[in-house]
């Protein structure tokens, strides 16, 4: 197994990228396309929101297939290392997703996660779920880099 | 509308169209007789007849008519005009055929002027992305819109617009034919966010605030086509620039990396 130190930074960043692009594209798949629960716009979206949801949906856009290429090379020159690809994965995954469920989705109004009365339990597992893979994410990183040699870094 | 005058009009108007593909499939077949070039690839002649088809039904026809009394029909044929065409298009590598059939001295004016500064303010992925999406906001967004369908020379031009900054900004992005002036993959990637950014913040605008004179219903269902047709055909060109850098930073010693 190879997990050569020069490719130890390009599997986090391959992971990070990519897992925005993953949180970005089930939010749209799952929750504004199968559950029709978001809405594609919302009258109480602010300028900053409309602006600020533009920008991430063009980022993560790009982030889906720029870190899959990312991968890619890192695969063709043996240097794939799984538990700080995933690390990466779940701490851009999560982190969007807390981004999307506290700042957009609270702050700039941009949509609420479903349109019923109470919809405090949506949030809460919504942002609780971010955190989880954030921690998650950190954890697997920390404990790979207890593995490696205590000299690097 | 008329419907004998429209159909004759929509027939002069498919000439310059088709001139163009039998000048494409011409130059491609004369050019591969030459011995020492390669065989011009056939799939490219697909690719640029597909373009100008999808460019000729923004412009005549059904789709176009309707486009003038309908917001919804108008999406689909800008799509079409100035994201797909131009895809197509910038695919089918018309600059390099025209170089390789042209007249030594011809071709070799062509690639002065490919090379002038001329043309490197212009085809700079910034100065692109402005003229394509920037463009697209003066439309929707100030009267140009309502003053379109009023006056043909502005409708012409616009539309003529909304296809050459399409093509300017495809070919900006993704590096198909011999580009003097060259930006690193990262640099485009960045910039490329930008105008998606800018495209996508429009199509969600025009969700609320439409161009006045457009009912709501058409104005909800066009942004939509705008922010989702917009993606998909952006996605394939996103895909073709990784597809760039990862064919352009192959590893030399693939072999010896792998023993």
């Amino acid at each position: 197994m190879g997990s050569n130190p020069l490719f130890s930074k390009r599997n986090v960043w391959a992971g990070l990228l990519f897992g925005i692009g993953l949180a970005a594209f089930l939010d749209e798949t799952i929750f504004h396309q199968l559950l029709r629960w978001h809405h594609f716009y919302d009258q109480s979206t602010t300028d900053v929101g409309l602006i600020s949801d533009g920008f991430f949906h063009a980022f993560s856009w790009f982030a889906t297939i720029g870190g899959l290429f990312l991968l890619a090379d890192i695969q063709r020159r043996d240097g794939t290392d799984w538990s700080r690809w995933w690390g990466g994965v779940l701490v851009g995954a999560g982190a969007f997703q807390l981004y999307d469920g506290i700042i957009q989705h609270k702050l700039m109004g941009l949509h609420q996660i479903r349109y019923v009365e109470n919809v405090l339990p949506y949030d809460l597992v919504w942002n609780i779920s971010a955190v989880i893979m954030i921690v998650g994410g950190v954890y697997l990183l920390k404990r790979r880099q207890k593995k490696e040699d205590p000299s690097h870094e | 509308m008329n419907n004998g005058g429209g159909l004759f009009l929509d027939v002069i108007l498919i000439l310059p169209f088709l001139l163009l593909i039998v000048l494409y499939i011409s130059a491609a077949i004369m050019s591969s007789r030459s011995r020492h070039l390669q065989k011009w690839p056939v799939h490219r002649s697909i690719l640029f007849s597909l373009g100008v088809v999808c460019a000729g039904s923004a412009v005549i026809g059904p789709l176009a008519e309707q486009a003038l009394v309908d917001f919804r029909a108008h999406m689909v044929g800008h799509l079409l005009l100035g994201m797909l065409a131009p895809l197509l298009l910038v695919l089918a590598r018309p600059v390099t055929l025209l170089l390789r059939t042209l007249p030594v001295s011809l071709a070799r004016k062509l690639t002065l002027f490919l090379r002038s500064s001329y043309v490197r303010v212009l085809s700079h992925p910034i100065t692109a992305s402005v003229l394509n999406i920037g463009g697209l906001w003066v439309l929707y967004t100030t009267d140009l819109f309502h003053m379109m369908h009023e006056q043909l020379w502005i409708h012409v031009l616009i539309h003529l617009h909304v296809f050459l900054a399409g093509y300017l900004f495809t070919m900006a992005m993704i590096y198909m034919e011999p580009v003097a002036h060259r930006y690193s993959y990262l640099y485009r990637a960045v910039v490329f966010v930008f105008a998606l950014a800018g495209h996508g913040i429009l199509s969600k605008y025009l969700y609320a605030s439409p161009p006045s004179g457009v009912p709501k219903s058409e104005a909800e269902t066009g942004s939509m086509i705008m922010y989702y047709g917009g993606d998909v055909i952006d996605a394939v060109i996103i895909f073709l620039l990784c597809l760039q850098w990862y064919k352009a930073t192959k590893p030399e010693k693939m072999t010896e990396a792998h023993s």
